[in-house]
């Protein structure tokens, strides 16, 4: 690691492809500017991603990274960091990924509370298979799946992840960079999960959760009297379907870390040549 | 005096029929005997029909077969499912005082010995000890010293306390002395011990002991039977070695956790029996795509779906060779005894990292389930080696880098094996991904770039196939014109049985194949034989249809694939039978 890391070190050489526009790409920019501001480098640095239009970040990061199969990065990303405390894990992924296919994940991730952060772009649609309902869409928003709308109320991402028993849960909107940048940070810092639901709205298939829209309904926590630390304002806050709130929602000072809980220490790559020395205690306990 | 044991407990599951079969099975082990343990047990906690077998001499035993010696009932119906293995010399040992024994039914010229098994227990300090009191009056009929029985209960009880060890001695003691006292009888048993020391242990035992001997430090599973032994064995001892073991959601989130420890540089493993590997196969997919190193354990069970989750099967080869979309380079390796569970776990982690590829190692309910003695030497770690493939570090990276500084994870080398840069090191930042991939690892539809990666990676298979000894374990007569094949656990019968066959004069050359992917070639075997037989545990004949489309020959088949293993003298007169022989029994 070193001080003089700049965030556009975790730019690869690779141009985007996402729509112009997008959401996504402030998401990304703010995830590289927290991993730098934390002190990090692209070679401790383990970037982990399903399916979807979130899951290309991988590729125009640079970093380590894996793109994996849909909606199954945080097992991943619990995997990796488990075998290296070292490296800093962050795990990317959309709502169709993170609260859809991989919402059991994401309540296990929760509760199991590895020391990593979860950074999902949250756009209530489905982008990249052109248009279609999302967990997070509107109950009245009309997709080609949905004429008439999905009929069925949206996921609350930060209720889940509250009764899941979530140490951390925040909320940021891609394009206020200074904000979402600073509290994807915290997120990093946080000893344990940092779950960040990032508003990163889709140009081309959602005009409901627009840029305007948000801009007009976001309250920034930061200018209200909020207490992170306090579950129940947090609980209230998360419950207020008529708000949509960014910043540090839910913070747990006390919260230990799965490895800490569990003893896990040390990288786990570093193994001896042969059996380890006192394997032979292994086959004596069948004697 | 006999000197061969079969020797079994039966009762409801929830007796505590398989700890106790384990004392018994340990004490003979103790004792310097040969031991070889089946268990027929039901998918539920309590209720059903559950027993434990042993058969003990002072050979090495491989196999079941069709006799029992001394029989402990716990129920009636416990004699009725075993009767067609009684015979004239064999004791039944049951508790006549519990109203539901009272009136038992003891076949023909069979012993049947009351021993009030409860109240003894209760004198002794407490009923949950009954099945002690019917392990010291085994020792008694068997004339095996019950010293032998007190060590076993030292090592069972000993964490609980003394006075739990001291009560069970007593209760031993006093099921013996009740047995001397009430039935002056000259029982056909008298059983030798000798001083040979062995460990006992069953082939999920045998898979975890080698991960940690091979340098395993991460497992993430979902419980299933009968492949959840090894996450609780290592879930006991893989913290000593610094390691961990995650119980996942599922098991798709468990071939996940383990893709990603692989990745960052662990020697990592997930398990699981037949529906859980259908769930994992789409990661399969990405672990072979991504070139991960991994090591997956699928300890197959009767299928399809649920099907039997207790019995044994051989009914994934197909599942294991073929399963995943696409074309996927793998490795297949099927161990064929419970000692070669230890060893073929070993090889696994290492033709893992050695080839960058997913490695199934594919065992049976009827290996991962069956406590089996062998010499210490079967499992020596001062034999393992640890060969972690084309790892590149800082100082080396610069020779796999493009000309912009990029590290290049998937360079198609010559045997197909590229560098592997554990994250962390310094200049090897890359991305893996399921995408067909350019060497960068980064996404491409480049047609050029498709077939040299495709052609790549399935280098790596001819690359094993040149440079690993992949050849099968041969017994028997290698000049007979009768040749017989098997995989998995069927070693053990098979070679029980070439003893029968050659009793009878029948001989016979068997080969034993625990490589199934990349496999040896058997096409000169085949052809140097008349008669071609193979012999798995399934309906279809998977491995025989290997073996067919490999050797363009047809060959004869015994299957088995009514939930029970083969059992050395059935085979015998199988083989036999196939042959044409007269079968005498």
């Amino acid at each position: 690691m070193s001080s003089d890391v700049r965030f556009t070190d975790f730019k690869s050489d690779k141009q985007p492809t996402w729509c112009p526009g997008c959401g996504d790409f402030g998401t990304m920019n703010g995830m590289m500017k927290a991993l730098a501001e934390t002190g990090n480098d692209p070679d401790n640095t383990f970037v982990v991603a399903g399916i979807g239009c979130s899951g290309k970040i991988g590729t125009f990061m640079h970093s380590y990274a894996i793109h994996g199969v849909h909606g199954r990065a945080l097992p991943v990303g619990t995997g990796v960091k488990l075998a290296n405390p070292d490296l800093e894990v962050m795990v990317a992924g959309g709502d169709g990924d993170g609260y859809s296919i991989g919402a059991g994940h994401f309540i296990h991730a929760v509760r199991r509370n590895v020391d990593m952060s979860y950074v999902v772009m949250d756009n209530r649609i489905y982008g990249l298979t052109k248009g279609q309902a999302s967990p997070t869409s509107r109950e009245d928003f009309e997709t080609s799946t949905t004429p008439e709308g999905p009929k069925q109320p949206p996921v609350n991402p930060l209720a889940l992840a509250l009764s899941a028993g979530a140490t951390f849960i925040a909320q940021s909107f891609s394009t206020d960079a200074r904000r979402h940048a600073e509290i994807v940070q915290k997120a990093i810092e946080h000893d344990g999960f940092g779950f960040v639901n990032v508003f990163s709205p889709c140009v081309t298939f959602n005009d409901v959760d627009t840029y305007d829209y948000f801009r007009d309904a976001i309250v920034d926590l930061a200018d209200e009297d909020h207490d992170s630390n306090d579950y129940d304002a947090a609980k209230e806050k998360i419950l207020d379907a008529d708000k949509e709130y960014q910043g540090v929602i839910y913070q747990d000072e006390d919260s230990v870390p799965y490895s800490e809980l569990h003893g896990i220490e040390g990288n786990m790559s570093e193994i001896p040549d042969g059996a380890p020395e006192d394997a032979m205690d292994l086959v004596r306990e069948f004697y | 005096m006999m000197q061969d044991l079969n020797w079994a407990i039966g009762g409801e599951a929830g007796d505590g029929i398989d700890s106790t079969g384990k004392i018994f099975a340990q004490a003979l082990s103790r004792a310097g005997r040969h031991v070889f343990t089946s268990k027929d047990f039901a998918s539920r906690i309590r209720g059903g029909y559950t027993a434990y077998k042993i058969r003990s001499s002072t050979d090495q035993v491989e196999s079941v077969v069709d006799r029992l010696d001394i029989l402990v009932a716990l129920t009636q119906r416990t004699i009725d499912e075993n009767l067609d293995e009684l015979h004239e010399d064999s004791v039944i040992i049951y508790d006549g005082e519990r109203t539901e024994m009272e009136d038992v039914d003891i076949p023909g010229e069979m012993i049947g010995l009351s021993v009030p098994l409860r109240r003894l227990a209760e004198d002794a300090g407490g009923a949950i000890m009954q099945n002690t009191v019917a392990l010291g009056a085994a020792c008694e009929v068997a004339q095996f010293p019950i010293e032998n029985l007190d060590s076993a209960l030292d090592k069972k009880f000993g964490a609980k306390g003394e006075a739990i060890v001291e009560n069970n001695k007593e209760a031993a003691r006093l099921g013996e002395e009740y047995v001397q006292e009430e039935y002056d009888h000259d029982f056909a048993y008298d059983i030798e011990t000798t001083d040979n020391d062995y460990v006992l242990l069953n082939g999920d035992e045998a898979i975890g002991m080698g991960a940690l001997a091979a340098g395993c430090r991460f497992y993430s599973g979902y419980p299933i039977t009968p492949a959840t032994n090894v996450m609780e064995y290592l879930m006991g001892r893989i913290q000593h070695f610094g390691g961990t073991v995650v119980q996942a959601e599922d098991e798709l989130s468990a071939i996940n956790m383990a893709l990603g420890a692989a990745r960052a540089g662990a020697r990592s493993m997930t398990a699981t029996s037949g529906p859980g590997i259908d769930l994992m196969t789409e990661t399969f997919g990405l672990v072979a795509q991504s070139e991960t190193p991994l090591v997956i354990v699928d300890v197959m069970r009767s299928g399809p779906s649920t099907g039997m989750p207790t019995k044994q099967e051989q009914g994934d080869l197909n599942m294991t060779l073929y399963g995943g979309h696409g074309e996927i380079p793998r490795f297949v390796v099927a161990p064929t005894t419970v000692s070669e569970c230890f060893q073929k776990t070993i090889e696994a982690f290492n033709f893992a990292e050695k080839y960058q590829t997913p490695v199934f190692l594919l065992a049976d309910l009827a290996m991962a389930v069956t406590e089996q003695t062998f010499s210490p030497e079967e499992f020596d770690m001062d034999a393992v080696e640890v060969d972690r493939g084309k790892i590149v570090d800082e100082n080396d990276i610069e020779a796999w880098t493009d000309e912009q500084g990029r590290f290049q994870p998937h360079f198609p080398t010559a045997d197909g094996i590229s560098p592997r840069a554990f994250p962390g090191t310094t200049g090897g930042a890359h991305m893996s991904t399921g995408l067909e991939h350019n060497s960068l690892g980064r996404r491409t539809e480049d047609t050029e770039t498709r077939v040299e990666q495709v052609d790549k990676r399935n280098r790596k298979v001819e690359t094993a196939e040149e440079k690993e000894d992949l050849s099968p374990r041969e017994f028997g007569d290698s000049d007979s014109d009768t040749l017989v094949i098997s995989w998995g656990s069927n070693e053990g019968p098979m070679r029980e049985a070439l003893g029968f066959l050659e009793d009878d004069d029948v001989s016979v050359r068997f080969l034993s194949v625990p490589y199934i992917f990349p496999r040896p070639d058997l096409t000169e075997d085949v052809e140097a034989a008349d008669e071609v037989i193979v012999v798995e545990c399934n309906e279809t004949g998977q491995f025989a249809n290997v073996i067919e489309h490999d050797t363009l020959t047809r060959v004869e088949r015994i299957n088995k694939y009514n939930g029970i293993r083969f059992k050395a003298d059935e085979l015998a007169d199988e083989i036999k039978a196939k042959l044409g022989e007269e079968v005498t029994a």
